[in-house]
C-alpha cells in the first residue's frame, strides 16, 4: 500500500477526534470520510448525521457515495428540522467544519476578506457554520494550513469560535466547547485552556514547527512538548481507501 | 391553469418579471431545466431565493435575470464563489446585483414561517456578524422571558420551483432521498412549479420520502433529466465533470455568452 497523502493524514487525524457513541454532524468531503472512518476503526457506535438531512447513516462495509449515504440512512429529515430540532436543540455532540479563514481564537471567516460592501475577496458564505459552531457540543475544524487562511483576526465573524477569549462563549450564550481542535495538513492546533488561543500541539510526520509558524499569520504559540502525529496505521488507511475507492470530487464541500 | 402543463407554459405564466422566485435543491434535485426556461424567456429583475447557491445561480445571474439574490452560501465544486456571480457583484456585469445574505438554518426558518403565514421566525443568537449587514435578520427580546433571540422575516416567494422524482396525475409529488428545504419552500410560496422525472398513475411512496399534496402545487411539469447535472436519487448521479467544466465557461464573459446563445437557441 502506498503511503498516505496529506488529505488522508488530515482525514485520519480528524477521525481520531470522534469518540464512540457521539452524534456527529458532517458535510461532504473530509468530514464525512472522517466520521465514517471512525465508525469502522474505533467508534462503531458513533451516529453519523449528514448535512443533507440523512440521519444515522450506517455504511457497513460499503463505500461512501451520495447514493449509499441516501440509501443507508435510518431516515431523512428536511434541513430545517435538522438545524432546529437536532443542531440548535443540542443533539449534536461533534461537528466538523471547514473554514476559509480562521483566527487565533478559532473564529471562522467564510463571508468576505475586507469590508462587507467592498470586499477584497468574496468568500462563499456561512452555510450552517454559524449555527454549527454555536450549538454543537464540540467542533473540529479541518482545513489546509496556509498563511492567507490563518489570520490574527478574521475580517468578518461568520461563526464564533472562542470570540476574544475564554469567557466569550458563555457570555454569548453559546452551547458546548466550540472548536476543540484544528486539524490541518501540517499539524494540530488546540485552544489553550487558560486563554482560548490556538496553540500548536502536534505536527504531522516530516513537518517541523518553523514550517507551521511560517504558514500562520500570528505569533503562534507552541505547546511545551509538541507531539508528532502517529502515522496512519495500515488498518486506518485500508479502511479509508475502502470508503473512498474512486475519490470523486464532491460538488458541495459545505460547512 | 391545468395541473400538468408544459415547462414553457408553466414558467411563462408563473414566473413574471420582477417576481420573487425560489429555486431550491442542495446538490440533489437542482431544478436546472426550469432555470434554463427562465433564461430562455428572458425574465428580468427577479429576486432569486436560492439558499445553497451554485452553478444554477451563476447562470441566472450571468444571464441578467436577477436583481437581488437571497442566499446563504454560494460555491462551485472548488468551494469558491462562481465567476458570473463575482462579476455581477463586483463589476455590475451584466447588471448590478444586490445580495441578501443569511445562513442555511435562517433560510429554512424563513421558509417555515412563510409556509405557516406568520410574520417572522425565531432562532437562537449565534453571534455571527451577518445581522449587521442583512436587514431581514435582527435581534429581539422574547416577550415571555426577556432573553435575546434572533428574528428573521418570513419568506413568501411569488413562486417556488423544485424538482422531484415523481408525481401522480392529481399533482401529488414524491421526493425521495435528501429532502432539503423543498417542502417548506413550496408551502411558503403563493404558487409552485414542480418538475418531475416521471408522472405515474399512482404514487407508491418509499418509507421516509416526502409527499407534497397536489393541493399545495400549482403546476407539475414532466421534465426527465430536469435536474442534470445535479443528482436525482434513484434516477441518475451527479455529473462531476460537467460541474467542474462550468468554472471555465463562467470565468470568461465571451465563453459564457456563447453558452447563453446556445441555450437560448436550443429547441
Amino acid at each position: 500500500m502506498s503511503g498516505p497523502t496529506a488529505e488522508e493524514v488530515m482525514t485520519v487525524v480528524a477521525a481520531r477526534s470522534v469518540r464512540d457513541g457521539q452524534v456527529c454532524l458532517v458535510g461532504a468531503g473530509i468530514p464525512a470520510a472522517a466520521a465514517h472512518l471512525a465508525r469502522r476503526v474505533h467508534a462503531p457506535a458513533a451516529v453519523v448525521v449528514h448535512e443533507s438531512g440523512a440521519l444515522d447513516v450506517r455504511l457497513g462495509d460499503g463505500p461512501l457515495t451520495d447514493a449509499t449515504v441516501a440509501d443507508r440512512a435510518l431516515t431523512h429529515v428536511g434541513v430545517g428540522e435538522l438545524y432546529s430540532t437536532w443542531l440548535q436543540a443540542g443533539r449534536v455532540d461533534l461537528a466538523f467544519l471547514t473554514a476559509d479563514q480562521l483566527d487565533l481564537y478559532g473564529n471562522i471567516g467564510s463571508t468576505v476578506v475586507g469590508e462587507y460592501d467592498e470586499p477584497t475577496e468574496r468568500l462563499p458564505g456561512a452555510g450552517a457554520a454559524a449555527e454549527i459552531a454555536a450549538w454543537s457540543g464540540e467542533v473540529v475544524v479541518v482545513m489546509a494550513h496556509r498563511l492567507r487562511a490563518f489570520v490574527e483576526q478574521v475580517d468578518f465573524v461568520t461563526a464564533v469560535g472562542h470570540g476574544t477569549g475564554p469567557l466569550d462563549r458563555g457570555l454569548l450564550g453559546l452551547r458546548g466547547r466550540g472548536p476543540v481542535r484544528v486539524v490541518t495538513d501540517l499539524g494540530v492546533l488546540e485552544p489553550d485552556p487558560e486563554t482560548a488561543e490556538l496553540v500548536l500541539t502536534a505536527v504531522h510526520p516530516g513537518v517541523d514547527v518553523e514550517q507551521v509558524r511560517a504558514e500562520t499569520g500570528w505569533d503562534l504559540q507552541v505547546a511545551p512538548e509538541v507531539a508528532t502525529t502517529p502515522v496512519p496505521t495500515v488498518g486506518e488507511l485500508a479502511a479509508l481507501r475502502a470508503l473512498r475507492p474512486a475519490r470523486p470530487a464532491t460538488a458541495e464541500e459545505s460547512p | 391553469m391545468p395541473k400538468i402543463v408544459e415547462l414553457t407554459a408553466a414558467v411563462a405564466e408563473l414566473v413574471r418579471d420582477g417576481a420573487t422566485v425560489a429555486l431550491e435543491g442542495l446538490d440533489h434535485l437542482v431544478p436546472y431545466a426550469a432555470a434554463h426556461e427562465i433564461v430562455r424567456l428572458r425574465r428580468r429583475r427577479l429576486t432569486l431565493a436560492r439558499s445553497a447557491s451554485d452553478q444554477l445561480t451563476d447562470q441566472l445571474v450571468g444571464a441578467g435575470c436577477v436583481e437581488t439574490l437571497v442566499f446563504s452560501r454560494i460555491a462551485g465544486p472548488d468551494g469558491r464563489p462562481p465567476a458570473r456571480f463575482l462579476d455581477a457583484l463586483g463589476n455590475d456585469w451584466p447588471a448590478p446585483l444586490r445580495i441578501e445574505e443569511h445562513t442555511h438554518p435562517a433560510m429554512a426558518a424563513r421558509y417555515a414561517a412563510g409556509a405557516a403565514r406568520v410574520p417572522f421566525a425565531v432562532l437562537r443568537d449565534t453571534g455571527t456578524d451577518l445581522p449587521r449587514h442583512t436587514p431581514t435578520v435582527t435581534t429581539i427580546r422574547c416577550p415571555f422571558t426577556g432573553s435575546a433571540v434572533t428574528a428573521v422575516v418570513a419568506l413568501v416567494p411569488d413562486v417556488t420551483v423544485v424538482h422531484a422524482q415523481r408525481a401522480d396525475r392529481a399533482g401529488n409529488v414524491e421526493i425521495r432521498g435528501p429532502v432539503g428545504m423543498q417542502k417548506d419552500s413550496v408551502f411558503a410560496a403563493r404558487a409552485s412549479i414542480v418538475t418531475v422525472e416521471e408522472i405515474v398513475d399512482e404514487l407508491d411512496p418509499a418509507p421516509g420520502s416526502v409527499v407534497i399534496p397536489g393541493a399545495a402545487v400549482t403546476a407539475v411539469v414532466l421534465a426527465p433529466g430536469g435536474a442534470a447535472p445535479s443528482r436525482v436519487h434513484g434516477y441518475y448521479e451527479r455529473d462531476d465533470a460537467a460541474l467542474r467544466d462550468w468554472a471555465e465557461v463562467s470565468a470568461d464573459r465571451e465563453r459564457f455568452g456563447a453558452w447563453l446563445d446556445d441555450l437560448v437557441a436550443a429547441p
